[in-house]
């Protein structure tokens, strides 16, 4: 299926979690934002919600800054 | 000496507030916290670089320290609402940065944004310290909102240029109901020294420490400042246009007196 991540299009397999996605992408739930779709998804929920075909998936985390 | 500052129901005693950003390296950066024992830490939030992994910066913060979360590549209320609630989802606080910034050249912030996204902050529960030109009926619009602090900028982010703004920041130190801290433009210790002396609550410096030399010793340098100019202000009495001896004017070693 065909999502968006930051940005990016990309190919994912159908039914993946989030928190699968997570995973193979070497990312730590505990230390990055999910927002899917514009709706935050809060780390306990990610393993149960699925992605879908069309959904836009931002994952961010902290970086330096002023 | 007791003279801590309470920002946002928090108590803090080190008044110089540290940026994180354009340091040579993360270890560096935690050197530097640690050294000058800094309790407030600013940093920032954007999508993770999924093809090339890279440290966290979380990991070099001491877990002592208050994150307070810029909203940093905020262009409007919108945008800086929206990555607040990204960082309160982090689970690392609701100390927010609030920087609204939609002029690429001087990233000089929108105080009229900034002011509509603190509002909205605010009432949900944020600690919101606004990023701010130094406007005198902004700043007080945000206090009446209930800003933790307002955060006047010396000089545009980054330039090190001092503290081009210091009438405007003297204004709303003197008439703004909530602390003052100067976030931008600190080039210099002694900034930092006449910051505090004018009666800043605190400074926030980034770009002069994280792009000098040796980053541990500027910070120690701007520590030494920041706490000189703070028992400047709390000690300091008013000077005169003429002089006043030091000396007394009474004994000299002259005949007939």
């Amino acid at each position: 299926m065909q999502v968006t991540v930051n940005g990016k299009p990309q190919t994912l397999s159908g039914g993946l979690s989030l928190l699968k996605l997570l995973s193979e992408k070497g990312l730590d739930k505990k230390r990055v934002v999910v927002e899917l779709n514009l709706e935050i998804v809060p780390q306990e929920k990610m393993e149960n919600t699925l992605i879908k075909e069309g959904d836009s998936i931002e994952i961010v985390s902290f970086v330096t800054g002023g | 000496m007791n003279d801590n500052l309470t920002l946002a129901g928090k108590t803090i005693s080190n008044r110089l507030l540290v940026g994180t950003g354009k340091f040579p390296n993360m270890p560096v950066v935690k050197e530097v916290l640690e050294t000058i024992q800094a309790e407030v830490v600013t940093v920032a939030l954007r999508r993770v670089d999924i093809e090339s992994k890279s440290d966290n910066i979380l990991d070099y913060i001491p877990k002592n320290c208050t994150l307070m979360i810029n909203t940093s590549g905020a262009r409007n209320a919108n945008e800086a609402i929206r990555i607040a609630h990204l960082a309160k989802a982090s689970g690392c606080g609701n100390w927010i940065k609030l920087e609204v910034i939609a002029d690429n050249e001087y990233l000089l912030p929108d105080n009229l944004e900034t002011l509509k996204a603190a509002e909205k902050l605010v009432a949900e529960g944020f600690a919101v310290f606004p990023y701010i030109s130094p406007d005198l009926s902004i700043a007080k619009r945000l206090a009446q909102a209930g800003v933790a602090a307002v955060m006047p900028l010396g000089s545009p982010i980054g330039s090190k240029r001092g503290v081009k703004t210091a009438e405007l920041v003297k204004i709303l130190i003197k008439e703004v109901n909530c602390p003052v801290i100067v976030d931008a433009g600190i080039g210099l210790p002694s900034d930092a020294a006449y910051c505090m002396e004018i009666g800043c609550a605190a400074v926030l410096v980034n770009t002069a420490i994280a792009t000098s030399r040796n980053p541990v010793e500027m910070a120690m340098g701007f520590n030494l400042a920041t706490r000189a100019g703070r028992l400047a202000f709390l000690n300091a009495t008013g000077g005169s246009n003429t002089a006043e001896a030091s000396s007394p004017l009474t004994g000299f070693l002259r005949t007939n007196e």
